[in-house]
């Protein structure tokens, strides 16, 4: 078995983080949802911050964090290594988190994954295999970034694929005649007057 | 107090307490890896499960549990039994069986319970996962496949010793104990990690692959690198010391021993004096002791004892310094003392120089001002003890003195003398809170009594303190574990005698012929000029370099010695090896010595000189006791001067001969100037 470690140490240096005036504000705001003296409370959505301004969390945003938040740089580097989907490597513009849990592999997530890594080259794409999205319904899904794409196949994955290449944003949701999980083929009953 | 059943044996427990507490004290054993008496409570190891009625029907654990009245405990139950049994399995999915390798082994709390509790085969087949091993400094060795994930350590630095470095990062089968960052520990209680270590992933460094725990003699004792005194087990194999362990005492160091105390015994090996030496044309010959007693009686015979001196050092037992007081009362010498670095404290009042509320007291002060000294390099442990009170909450801690990193939030209200009288005055608004409190401790170092204006400062601060019947907030933290030993036996000057700094004085203007070091290393020993100097010790240090005759005497391993510590305890350690080569234990020395000079000192067994001492101060007859000592007025009322307090320890990891000797103290300096430089 391969080693684990948490600490990639292949990652680039980044030499210095700060936030910016606007997230800077946002923070505030977090840590104001918590009785003084608690605003380590606000971790996760600061570091989740963090990560969308940077677009992953190198070491120095998680010191920058804990220092905001007064707490020790080894209680943040606990947290943002427990939860999957803060990333400690640099990802793509887009991050594919492909659902191959039973249903979604049932309803063929092989497929979708193999298109995923093909198309995945560090800069635009990046991939991951997650556990179950919660969206079995309309399996399989790939969430990218905050948006769940729905009822994928070869051929509409690679059309969303190429819409944010072309940095359009698709719709989110079912890539098939479908109004989220209602039936496909639009409405089949209560269609009377 | 809640009335229990377990096992079916009735009982009334405190209210409160866990059942794995109360388990104990029906003297039942349950066994555990995550819990630890003085510590949080994790409850992840699921090792310590019991069937608890009421309750629902599934195991709980129960060192999280708390007692509830009427409660029924099962610990022997079937369910019980199969609970233990796949809770060990599961431990065991991961963990390497390389105990013959591993230097847990024969102490290890895994392969004893495994045995006990374990089921005799896995069913798991997979490979066990492989964790690379982690950087914790050179005191700390990691072998992280072996790790439980107790979490024991993370809580020890975080709780105990104060540094927020090591945590678990991932999760699952990902999950890592590691300080992420890999860096030493900066903590002065490492090795500690060590022992609480139910398993072999944190071992020791440098007693890596040394020893085994059967082979060892183990022999209790007293640890002398601070004044704490705190309770050490020493392992000797074939006469060599191969390892110091900290032995319970709740009064003093609770389960703590400090880095030094643990791992300066390399220094023990190295620049040992073991036979006696005496300078011959400007060069130390070896000699043997009749040659070395004879040049000391050829020189010490014709002169006035006014002309002799005597400096004790930081590291003598009670039983050389009663011997060595008596040589010199017998050569007429009123030029004795025990302060080397000159902390004016007098010997007349004992409430004047010892830790009157003791460190017991620590746990009830709701105010603690710190002047003139950092106890974390002063006396970690002790230390440690403070940081427990603030964690309570009920305590507030203040400093005049050096800024340092406590471990804990510290209001820092001066930096010397100034700032006292102004707080001593009632200028300050922290003076408010000193009166308000009910148990202040003021907490005087060295730093502040060795100065100049140390009597005044002292004066100062008996000014403050609060003395009732129940307590006594005057509190002497020493350095030397000799000192407060040495001044309890009156080591001090003499009618008409000098104090250390006129002993150097007078060897520079020839009216001090000769000095007796008493493993005296700390002083300026290019000061004593032409002096003819006998160096009596057990390390080649400053004091042996400048000696004329070099008599080589026992480290605190290899003579039983009574220790006072910085609270006035008196504690007796025990001789765990022998001296090296021609050495001796140091108050045989004396003896022999007082013989030759025609002066013989009254006794001649180690029993009869523990009589003298209770002859000299009735204080020794008590042993392992605490009390305030007597009140009485002390210290100077006179002027200051204003510069800051200066902590007398510079570098915790070197204090004296054997840690100036010690390799592994040198490793932590180094690692340790390192990570101040990275800063």
């Amino acid at each position: 078995m391969a080693m684990i470690t948490a600490d990639p140490k292949d990652v680039p240096q980044v030499a210095s983080f700060a936030f910016t005036p606007e997230n800077l504000e946002k923070v505030k705001g977090f840590v104001a949802n918590y009785p003084p003296g608690r605003q380590a409370s606000a971790v996760i959505s600061v570091l989740d911050l963090a990560q969308r301004q940077q677009g992953w969390l190198p070491r120095v945003a998680m010191n920058e964090v804990a220092r905001i938040l007064d707490m020790a740089p080894i209680r943040v580097y606990e947290i943002a290594t427990f939860y999957t989907m803060f990333q400690l490597k640099p990802k793509g513009k887009y991050l594919l988190q492909v659902c191959t849990t039973t249903p979604c592999w049932l309803r063929g997530s092989d497929a979708i994954m193999k298109a995923c890594q093909h198309a995945a080259d560090g800069e635009t794409f990046s991939v991951q295999e997650v556990e179950c999205l919660g969206g079995c319904v309309n399996a399989p899904v790939v969430q990218i970034n905050d948006d769940f794409y729905e009822d994928l196949d070869e051929a509409s994955l690679k059309k969303v694929l190429d819409a944010f290449k072309r940095g359009e944003t698709p719709k989110p949701g079912p890539q098939v005649d479908r109004q989220t999980s209602a039936p496909e083929g639009g409405a089949l009953t209560l269609k009377g007057e | 107090m809640p009335t229990i059943k377990i096992d079916g044996k009735e009982m009334e427990v405190p209210a409160g307490i866990t059942i794995l507490q109360a388990c104990e004290m029906a003297g039942i054993e349950v066994p555990r890896f995550c819990y630890h008496e003085r510590l949080s409570i994790a409850g992840n190891c699921r090792m310590c499960l019991v069937e608890v009625k009421p309750g629902p029907p599934k195991p709980q654990a129960s060192c999280a549990l708390p007692v509830a009245d009427k409660q029924e405990i099962f610990t022997n139950t079937p369910m019980v039994t199969k609970a233990r049994n796949g809770v060990m399995e599961f431990l065991l999915i991961n963990h390497p069986l390389d105990c013959p390798i591993c230097d847990q082994g024969g102490e290890c709390d895994l392969q004893d319970q495994a045995m006990a509790y374990g089921f005799d085969r896995s069913r798991y087949h997979e490979n066990k996962r492989a964790v690379p091993d982690k950087e914790l400094g050179p005191l700390v060795k990691t072998s992280m496949n072996r790790c439980i994930h107790c979490t024991r350590c993370i809580r020890f630095a975080t709780e105990v010793a104060g540094v927020e470095q090591l945590g678990a990062t991932g999760r699952g089968e990902s999950m890592e104990v590691t300080t992420y960052v890999e860096s030493a520990l900066q903590t002065e209680l490492a090795g500690n990690l060590v022992d609480l270590c139910p398993v072999g992933a944190l071992t020791a460094k440098p007693y890596a692959f040394e020893a085994r725990s059967w082979e060892m003699r183990k022999t209790e004792s007293v640890d002398v690198f601070d004044a704490l005194g705190a309770n050490i087990r020493i392992d000797t194999r074939g006469g060599q010391v191969m390892r110091v362990l900290p032995r319970l005492n709740d009064d003093v160091n609770e389960e703590w021993i400090d880095d030094k105390s643990r791992h300066a015994i390399d220094g023990l090996r190295h620049q040992r004096l073991d036979r006696p030496y005496v300078r011959v044309k400007g060069k130390l010959a070896p000699a043997t002791w009749d040659d070395a007693f004879a040049a000391i009686a050829a020189k010490l015979k014709p002169i006035d004892g006014k002309k002799v001196a005597a400096i004790v050092g930081d590291q003598c037992d009670a039983e050389s310094m009663v011997a060595f007081k008596d040589l010199m009362a017998g050569l007429g010498s009123a030029n004795i003392d025990c302060r080397q670095d000159g902390a004016k404290l007098d010997a007349s009042s004992r409430g004047g120089y010892i830790f009157n509320a003791g460190v017991k007291g620590i746990d009830q002060a709701d105010v603690i001002l710190l002047v003139g000294t950092n106890p974390r390099v002063e006396s970690p442990v002790l230390n440690a003890r403070i940081r427990k009170r603030y964690l309570s909450g009920r305590c507030t801690i203040a400093s005049v003195g050096p800024a340092a990193d406590l471990t804990y939030p510290v209001e820092r209200l001066g930096a010397g003398p100034a700032t006292l009288r102004e707080l001593a005055d009632g200028k300050l608004g922290f003076a408010e809170k000193l009166k308000a409190a009910k148990n202040p401790l003021i907490i005087v170092g060295m730093g502040a009594l060795t100065r100049e204006d140390g009597a005044a400062v002292l004066a100062l601060a008996r000014s403050m303190a609060v003395v009732r019947d129940d307590w006594n907030g005057f509190a002497v933290l020493h350095t030397a574990a000799s000192r407060v030993g040495a001044l309890d036996l009156g080591l001090v000057p003499g009618e008409g005698g000098r104090d250390v700094a006129g002993i150097l004085a007078g060897c520079g203007s020839k009216e001090i012929e000769v000095v007796y070091l008493l493993a005296a290393d700390e002083i300026d020993t290019t000061k004593l000029g032409k002096a003819f100097v006998i160096y009596q010790g057990h390390h080649g240090d400053a004091g042996a370099h400048r000696a004329d005759v070099i008599l080589p005497g026992a480290a605190y391993t290899e003579k039983s010695g009574t220790y006072v510590n910085t609270e006035g305890r008196v504690q007796l350690g025990q001789r765990a090896s022998y001296p090296p080569g021609d050495a001796r234990e140091d108050w045989a020395i004396l003896r022999a010595l007082s013989e030759r000079l025609e002066k013989p000192l009254p006794y001649d067994t180690i029993d009869q000189v523990r009589a003298r001492l209770v002859a000299v101060n009735k204080v020794f007859a008590a042993l392992d006791q605490q009390a305030p000592g007597a009140w009485g007025s002390f210290g100077t009322a006179g002027t200051t001067n204003d510069a800051p307090f200066v902590s007398t320890v510079a570098n915790f990891y070197m204090t004296d001969p054997i840690s100036r000797a010690s390799k592994t103290m040198a490793e932590c300096m180094a690692s340790r100037s390192q990570l101040m430089a990275a800063e």
